[in-house]
């Protein structure tokens, strides 16, 4: 029994180290200054203690991070908004052909977005939009309302109909329904919502990269990927920069992980 | 009372309309523009919007292309690497967990805090990780491996990781005797060693994801089920392989089909991890796709070649979709 204790314990642990391995190599080489910075020396704890590398990594990159703040934050409060509504109807107005609809919708999270790409930059170029924020914004949006109607309708099915009835009897209208029983009710469900697009907006690379070419309007996650393409950047910078990029969603994690647990359980399961 | 009804039923239909349209227009119709593009002569900056003559010759072209046949043997191959060592690992991580001990939360939360991250930093950091010249490679070093080897005169162990233009278990001599044009491949069938760390980055990302699925689905699992089978004598070996791996048969299908659609468009990963690659060891149909439609500025190949990655991910998603719907409604 006590030998069976033991390994776990030792199986435990070394997974532990694996995972955590990567984030040992970012922090530890982020602190080194540029002169002891090298590559024999990866492994080693700096002599001293630096900051140097997340102060330049802070001057080349907070605009992007900015960028990143000004898209997600509309961004996944709109694709949150519409998927509460489309979630609403889909599980308490279902009507002949809703669950047709909302199949045909939830297609629109599971495409690989490389086959709506071009004609996207295209639209994108046609409204004005392309290269900017706000197109960057509208792109997150339509392509992140599948996910939230999923992530809602789940949750409202589990709200009794009765509820909506009773609501229907005394004379409220579809929207007075949402408005003032559904609604208040739905405080966990916009939790998980705005949690899963923030991590997943925040995070997205492609449409980033293909509807904003020009780098100072760019989001964080390809600024960083240039600073780690160019070889005059020295590596303690881009160990820093990348603990900056992770930060918004590694703290949002660390401090709502409830959430965001169940967001990626019922993005990926019972649609 | 019918008359609202029928008014509200439409009332629904009609909050959906704003979402329903805007998936209409950017989901299907840019799936059939892209469609379209794939079949036209625009392979310039210049917009030709005539149908190509004949109308598949870009398909064909790129089937050719021995960049893209690189791309689709080292989706199988991701593929396979990434999937059987996510879901083995998050399993295995599940089951050690699958128990009341110290830490709980803690070992649950270090395993799933990858998944938060972003492709682009998982990329970035492994990428030195597997840098041929520090990383890994300096372990051997450490531990005093190399100066074995070379006590023993062998050549110490010095792996070139992602920068390593290598495809091992080569199957093209038994594909040319079954198939008999099979000589003629321009490429190596077989495992492009430098896909092998960026198969064990994506682990490393999308494990504990696998664990939280199998975690959710042990918990569901009754304690009368465990005790009738350690009452019928079963050991824990056992208890797991022949009943409770079992149940959670209808977890690891969602789980493979969630990395499948992962693995088929697979992009950020390895653009910021090993780009192309060495001979395209490490390229994907994404990068090809990203490549052609904004490097390259060969349209009408990035469509098709989007096209086909769509049709590869619906053959999945689609009966996957159906049946979750037809077995909600039963």
């Amino acid at each position: 029994m006590s030998l069976k204790r033991g390994l776990l314990w030792f199986g435990l642990g070394l997974m532990v180290l694996l995972y955590l391995l990567p984030i040992y190599v970012m922090l530890i080489n982020s602190v080194r200054d540029a002169s002891s910075v090298s590559l024999a020396a990866m492994w080693q704890f700096p002599s001293r203690i630096s900051v140097e590398g997340f102060a330049e990594a802070w001057r080349m990159l907070s605009p992007n991070l900015k960028n990143s703040l000004v898209m997600v934050i509309p961004a996944a409060f709109l694709s949150s908004i519409l998927g509460a509504l489309n979630g609403y109807i889909f599980s308490k107005w279902r009507f002949r052909g809703s669950e047709i609809l909302f199949a045909l919708l939830l297609f629109g999270f599971f495409i690989p977005y490389q086959a709506i790409l071009l004609p996207l930059v295209r639209f994108l170029q046609w409204i004005n939009l392309y290269g900017t924020l706000p197109g960057l914004i509208l792109t997150h949006v339509v392509y992140g309302v599948s996910v939230t109607t999923l992530i809602f309708r789940n949750f409202y099915v589990n709200i009794p109909g009765s509820i909506v009835e009773a609501a229907t009897v005394d004379g409220a209208g579809i929207i007075e329904v949402f408005w003032r029983v559904i609604l208040p009710l739905s405080l966990p469900a916009f939790a998980v919502a705005l949690i899963f697009q923030f991590t997943n907006i925040w995070n997205d690379f492609l449409f980033g990269i293909t509807v904003v070419p020009n780098p100072q309007s760019q989001p964080v996650t390809i600024a960083l990927n240039n600073l780690s393409g160019s070889f005059s950047v020295d590596w303690n910078v881009v160990m820093a920069g990348a603990i900056v990029a992770a930060l918004p969603t590694a703290l949002v994690y660390l401090g709502l992980g409830k959430f965001f647990v169940r967001g990626l359980v019922s993005g990926a399961v019972k649609a | 009372m019918v008359n609202a009804h029928w008014l509200s039923r439409h009332k629904g239909f009609l909050i959906l309309l704003p979402s329903l349209i805007l998936t209409a227009i950017f989901i299907y119709g840019f799936i059939g523009t892209s469609f379209f593009f794939s079949l036209t002569n625009w392979r310039t900056l210049a917009v030709d919007l005539s149908l190509r003559d004949p109308m598949w010759q870009t398909y064909a072209d790129m089937l050719a292309m021995p960049r893209f046949q690189a791309d689709l043997r080292n989706t199988v191959v991701f593929t396979v690497l990434f999937i059987g060592l996510a879901v083995s690992v998050g399993l295995g991580l599940a089951i050690l967990l699958d128990r009341q001990i110290a830490g709980k939360g803690f070992f649950r939360n270090t395993f799933l805090f990858p998944y938060a991250l972003s492709f682009i930093v998982t990329g970035v950091v492994w990428r030195w990780i597997f840098n041929p010249e520090t990383g890994i490679n300096l372990f051997f070093n450490f531990l005093g491996i190399n100066r074995a080897l070379e006590a023993a005169g062998m050549n110490p162990l010095e792996p070139g990781w992602t920068t390593d233009p290598a495809v091992v278990f080569s199957v093209n001599q038994l594909l040319s005797q079954i198939w008999p044009g099979g000589m003629s491949f321009q490429i190596e069938w077989g495992i492009p060693v430098a896909l092998i760390p960026v198969a064990i980055a994506a682990t490393w990302q999308l494990s504990g994801f696998v664990m939280a699925m199998y975690l959710g689905g042990l918990g569901g699992i009754s304690p009368q089920i465990r005790d009738a089978a350690r009452i019928d004598g079963a050991g824990d070996l056992r208890l797991y392989r022949s009943v409770i791996i079992p149940m959670l048969n209808p977890i690891t299908i969602s789980t493979v089909i969630i990395l499948l659609h992962v693995s088929l468009k697979i992009f950020d990963l390895v653009f910021a991890m090993s780009g192309v690659g060495p001979g395209f060891a490490t390229d994907v149909p994404a990068i090809f796709v990203f490549e052609m439609m904004f490097k390259a500025a060969r349209y009408n190949l990035g469509a098709a070649a989007s096209i086909v990655m769509l049709i590869a991910s619906s053959l999945v998603i689609v009966p996957y979709l159906v049946h979750t719907f037809k077995h909600r409604e039963s």
